[in-house]
């Protein structure tokens, strides 16, 4: 059988029985991009409708690096981080170099712009609707960010979906950061990539099965969620 | 000068003095002059671009006035309806709860007024529908429904029957007078003369952005005193 036959069956393998290293790596990479993706949450939602509802001057500039920061290279924020958390830099003493908490803030500096900018636009189109709505009710800043984080929560789910998708699709800060350790920071794209490299396929054809999977869950589950409020809330 | 403050003693609900809005250079409302009594009903009438829905956001204080002097009740007092209602993304009981909520009513209080708004409005049977999905005249009445709760001593309504079907129009100007009833002053605009016969004891007819006509309403269609109201009412200048 071909390579990638002999490799396919022994990935199917794998995956049936459900291998431990698998299950590891697995439930590592979840547990490292949720957190980025809760944390880029707490920073990216605010950030993302102050700067949709700001008249200050600083508006432009803010929303161009915020959209420029989207397509930020991930190596390029991994070789910051781990300059930052190497014994020398100014993050040295928190020792998050080769750890999944290094590879969590690496994935949230590469999301937050993500969030941000998508929370911008979404919550600026809503806002058009109601703003002399807002104005005329006298709604302060505090009550229409509120409002409109609410209003707009099943868009604004979807765009942490896509800010998850982004997070554990990735590959180049979290190898840099976290050093693909084995048992303490070997994520699923990580090991693809290690594993394609040494040959030894089954292992990253299953992560990469898996891999697909879950990004086709996570659109499918955002795909999902807007016409269900499409159809919900018109 | 631009002040928002009332003299408390007087009956005059609104006054602007002498008051212009320019935006990016361009001159909306010119040299307008006006006080409003407790109890009135005006109707705004003109013709597109003529300034109505501007001089409606600067009498809700949403509009800011680039010269003279405005006096307009505070934002607690009124109330503000658009020609497409503005809605959330909620259910019929919970739009009306969260205007509520901005007037900082507590529950059970909250919903008891909103379910008795809604009543009022003919909307309690349809309290727990998704307000979006509503017909245009269902989802003018929840504006009115927002407003009624609110007890407004001004009821600013810009065009609110202007995509309504005939029946849903008369249920609207209902709902509308029924507001009135209750002492509240009001300011309409429309383009439905047939209305505004209906609605205004007094009519303010505006021309590029200058109040031309400012009349008892009787008066004015008997006998219209500038062309461009002659015009207007002839039907030929929309």
């Amino acid at each position: 059988m071909s390579l990638l036959g002999d490799g396919l069956v022994a990935a199917g393998q794998m995956l049936f029985t459900a291998d431990s290293t698998l299950l590891d790596i697995t439930l590592l990479s979840l547990r490292v991009s949720a957190t980025a993706t809760l944390i880029a949450a707490l920073l990216g939602l605010p950030l993302g409708a102050w700067v949709a509802l700001t008249r200050s001057r600083l508006r432009l500039p803010i929303v161009v690096v915020l959209n420029a920061s989207m397509g930020l290279p991930p190596v390029v924020v991994g070789l910051v981080v781990y300059l930052l958390l190497s014994r020398s830099g100014i993050m040295g003493p928190l020792g998050w170099l080769f750890t999944p908490a290094g590879m969590v803030m690496a994935q949230t500096i590469l999301i937050t712009p993500i969030i941000a900018a998508l929370a911008r636009q979404t919550i600026e189109d809503a806002h058009l609707n109601l703003r002399d709505w807002f104005s005329s009710l006298g709604l302060s800043a505090w009550q229409r960010v509120a409002t409109l984080l609410f209003e707009a929560r099943f868009s604004l789910a979807v765009v942490l979906l896509a800010g998850f998708g982004r997070a554990i699709a990735e590959v180049g800060a979290v190898m840099i950061v976290g050093g693909n350790i084995s048992g303490s920071t070997r994520v699923m794209t990580t090991t693809i990539a290690l594993e394609t490299s040494k040959g030894d396929l089954p292992l990253a054809l299953a992560l990469g099965a898996l891999l697909v999977a879950l990004v086709l869950i996570i659109n499918g589950a955002a795909q999902g969620l807007k016409s269900w409020m499409e159809q919900r809330h018109g | 000068m631009v002040s928002h403050n009332l003299h408390a003693a007087s009956d005059v609900l609104l006054s602007l003095s002498q008051v212009s809005v320019v935006v990016d250079g361009k001159p909306l409302l010119s040299d307008i002059n006006l006080k409003l009594r407790t109890g009135e009903s005006m109707v705004v009438l003109g013709a597109n671009g003529s300034g109505k829905t501007t001089l409606l956001k600067l009498c809700n204080g949403i509009l800011a006035a680039t010269h003279g002097a405005v006096m307009i009740p505070p934002v607690a007092d009124q109330a503000l309806i658009f020609q497409r209602p503005p809605l959330l993304a909620r259910s019929v009981l919970d739009n009306v709860r969260f205007v509520l909520s901005i007037r900082g009513i507590a529950e059970p209080m909250r919903t008891e007024q909103a379910q008795v708004a809604l009543q009022a409005c003919n909307l309690d049977a349809i309290a727990q529908r998704q307000a979006r999905l509503l017909s245009g005249g269902e989802q003018q009445r929840l504006a009115l429904a927002r407003a009624w709760v609110c007890k407004p001593k001004l009821l600013l309504a810009d065009e609110p029957t202007a995509n309504l079907a005939p029946a849903a129009t008369r249920e609207v100007e209902r709902l509308i007078q029924a507001v009135q009833a209750k002492g509240t002053t009001l300011v309409l605009t429309t383009h439905n003369v047939a209305q505004a016969k209906r609605m205004a004891m007094r009519i303010i007819f505006l021309e590029g952005g200058r109040i031309v006509e400012d009349r008892p309403a009787a008066e004015f269609f008997v006998s219209p005193q500038s062309a461009a109201a002659r015009c207007y009412l002839e039907g030929e200048c929309l």
